[in-house]
């Protein structure tokens, strides 16, 4: 570098010259550079565009398809329930209507039993004595020619028909009222059964109800609607962090799991060997955790609780029976062989505590606590517990599975999104940066820039003069 | 579709498989071996009651595959005959902790029974801590050595031999003041110095720890 201002005796002129000779270069490279870096910057802002353009289409196609997996989704979550709603109404039909037409016949029966004791409970007036009119001809004679023992006699034996008359009307009423109050039973069990079909069909309108909004739903879905999708991905986030929030306290229960079994693991498997970084214990314990989940995986499968493998779901109910028995016994095989492992952990747990009060010379250390069977039992309980509650794990593990789907999706696109927009402020920001380029390139020519701008001034106020004089020789022509 | 479903059931079998493949994979050692030097000289041997508690404190700090020894320093240390107790503690927690009971017993007994020694053979100690650490691999190795550090070598005994103590603490532990050591504690300066020195050249990693209720970094 020094060499350079050596080429005059003088330093400082050398510098001059070197910094005149650079302003110069410069200056005649000017139109040049400034033209690379247009395009450098052009080029830069297009390309970042066009991949910006690009992100762009993949987000699109990524949020189509997220759709699609949604409705997809959603339209499969319908079919299910409204699948399950036509059951519980078929079984609502088999269990209450069934009985029909037995119910039919019996009311039939009632009623007809009711008629017939209604018709035979009609009241029928007393018939009117033939002798009425003889009887009032009579009385109208004059009691001094005709005798009045007759008409004592007439009178006698009309209180007495009348009293008959009484008594027999008196026994029909009776009798009807008997045939009215033999009604009552059916009268009630009339409507007792009314009821019970009025509840059974109230029940059955009700599903149909639900059912006409689940098909609205699923026709909103198969419609594709924004709606339905809105209220579908909402649902999906939702059931994503409830489940994500079920499955954190399943997984607190496998550490308390582990935790149980994994001390006297050592003493089967070695407490010194490893895989890896891994203990051999642990990894034991875990594989036997998660071998329980594996199984509670496939028990709730088997019972067409859940639907994460379709070839269980697909299998004739007969294996279906077979495979929930035979998973269901080595759960039951794998929760007493951890009971036992809880039960062995407590036992190796005092033997190291013993040992080690002995080698601290704590005398206190060995002695037993009377009441420290309850924290074996509890051991033991949790140990054969937490496998049969682990199987639950796969509901919310299901749901998990399905909605995590759904949620990738909207983190991708939203981060397709941010990329995109980055992208393109980028673009923009390349395109400012080439202008700015070029002023910084212009910042050191400001000298010969400042003289180029006052002769281009000169020579434009000379080209004005030479452009006044015919003006002024054309005004003077024109007056 | 039978296919699958045996595939299936035969994941789990398949994942023990690899485990098991994968525990067959040779690991790099974990495990601790400890070598406790006790000077049973006339100088020290007042002491030698402090070997039981660093003995004690150590069987609690080591875990099964450990090893341990407790050798005493007398006038030839350079042999095997003065290895009082020796454990290697089994794979089983359970195991283990009946060796630690048994390892504890056993030094207690020898201490009971101590009886002083005329010379103090260090060197021949730490040639042998180092024999036994190093065939048993172990991957972290002590040497604790209880005594004032003042090597007095029967006539006729040759120990001044380099030592290799590449992957070895060793730790002086209860390093007490001689008499002479009153009058001029150059000399004690100079013999801690001595054996760091000593140490360091062959490799080593050199400590004291004067103070035995202060324990817990060791180990």
């Amino acid at each position: 570098m020094t060499a350079l201002l050596t080429f005059t005796p003088w330093p400082a002129v050398s510098a001059g010259i070197l910094l005149i000779l650079l302003v110069a270069a410069l200056y005649f490279a000017r139109d040049t550079a400034h033209q690379a870096i247009q395009a450098a910057a052009g080029a830069l802002a297009q390309g970042l565009r066009v991949a910006s353009h690009s992100v762009a289409h993949a987000q699109a196609g990524l949020a189509a398809r997220n759709r699609e997996v949604l409705l997809a989704a959603g339209r499969e979550s319908r079919e299910h329930v409204i699948e399950r709603e036509f059951i519980r109404i078929a079984d609502t039909v088999r269990k209450d209507l069934s009985g029909y037409p037995d119910m039919h016949r019996r009311l039939s029966e009632t009623i007809v039993r009711i008629e017939e004791d209604q018709r035979q409970a009609v009241e029928v007036p007393p018939e009117a004595p033939g002798w009425a009119q003889a009887v009032e001809v009579v009385a109208n004679l004059d009691a001094r020619n005709a005798g009045a023992e007759i008409l004592a006699d007439i009178h006698k034996s009309m209180v007495k028909a009348h009293s008959e008359a009484m008594n027999d009307y008196r026994r029909a009423s009776s009798e009807r009222h008997l045939l009215l109050r033999r009604m009552m039973p059916d009268w009630r069990l009339i409507q007792e059964t009314l009821g019970r079909v009025n509840r059974s069909i109230e029940g059955v309108i009700d599903r149909s109800q639900a059912i006409d909004r689940h098909i609205q739903e699923y026709e909103a879905i198969v419609r594709g609607e924004d709606r339905a999708a809105a209220v579908l991905s909402s649902s999906s986030i939702v059931y994503f962090f409830i489940s994500a929030l079920v499955l954190a306290v399943a997984t607190a229960g496998t550490a308390v799991n582990f935790t149980l079994i994994a001390r006297p693991m050592a003493e089967m498997v070695g407490g010194t060997n490893y895989i890896g970084t891994w203990r051999t214990a642990d990894i034991a314990a875990l594989v036997i955790i998660m071998v329980e989940i594996s199984m509670g995986l496939f028990l709730m499968e088997s019972l067409r609780i859940t639907r994460l493998f379709p070839v269980i779901g697909a299998l004739s109910d007969k294996m279906r029976v077979r495979m929930m028995i035979t998973t269901f016994m080595i759960l039951f095989l794998m929760a007493s062989i951890e009971a036992g492992l809880a039960y062995m952990r407590e036992v190796l747990l005092l033997d190291e505590m013993a040992t080690n009060a002995l080698l601290r010379g704590d005398s206190t250390g060995s002695l037993v606590n009377s009441h420290l069977w309850i924290t074996t039992a509890a051991q033991m309980g949790m140990g054969f517990v937490l496998p049969f509650a682990l199987v639950f794990v796969a509901i919310p593990l299901e749901t998990f599975v399905h909605s995590l789907r759904t949620v990738v999706g909207l983190i991708g696109i939203a981060l397709l999104q941010a990329l995109a927009l980055l992208l393109r402020l980028l673009g923009n920001a390349s395109r400012h940066l080439g202008g700015i380029a070029r002023r910084v390139y212009d910042l050191p020519l400001f000298v010969p820039l400042w003289i180029e701008t006052r002769m281009r001034e000169a020579a434009r106020q000379a080209a004005n003069a030479q452009g006044a004089v015919p003006s002024e020789a054309w005004k003077e022509v024109r007056t | 579709m039978k296919r699958r479903l045996l595939l299936l059931a035969a994941a789990p079998a398949l994942l023990g498989a690899a485990l098991g493949l994968g525990a067959c994979a040779p690991s790099p050692p974990r495990n601790t071996g400890v070598y406790l030097l006790v000077d049973t000289s006339g100088s020290y041997n007042r002491q030698v009651r402090k070997a039981e508690q660093i003995t004690l404190y150590a069987l609690t700090r080591l875990q099964s595959s450990d090893s341990i020894a407790v050798a005493r320093i007398d006038t030839g240390s350079f042999t095997e005959k003065d290895i009082i107790a020796k454990a290697t503690f089994d794979d089983r927690p359970s195991t283990a902790n009946q060796q630690k009971r048994a390892f504890a017993s056993h030094v207690e007994k020898f201490i009971d029974q101590s009886a002083p020694a005329p010379y103090t053979d260090i060197t021949g100690g730490l040639l042998q801590a180092i024999e036994f650490l190093n065939e048993k691999h172990t991957a972290r190795k002590e040497i604790l050595i209880l005594s004032d550090m003042k090597e007095e070598l029967a006539k006729g005994y040759v120990r001044d031999i380099p030592l290799d103590f590449r992957g070895f603490d060793v730790v002086a532990l209860n390093v007490t003041k001689l008499r002479a050591d009153n009058f001029d504690p150059r000399q004690y300066l100079a013999r801690l110095d001595e054996w760091r020195t000593r140490v360091e050249k062959g490799g080593g990693h050199w400590r004291v720890i004067n103070d035995l209720d202060r324990l817990d970094g060791l180990l």
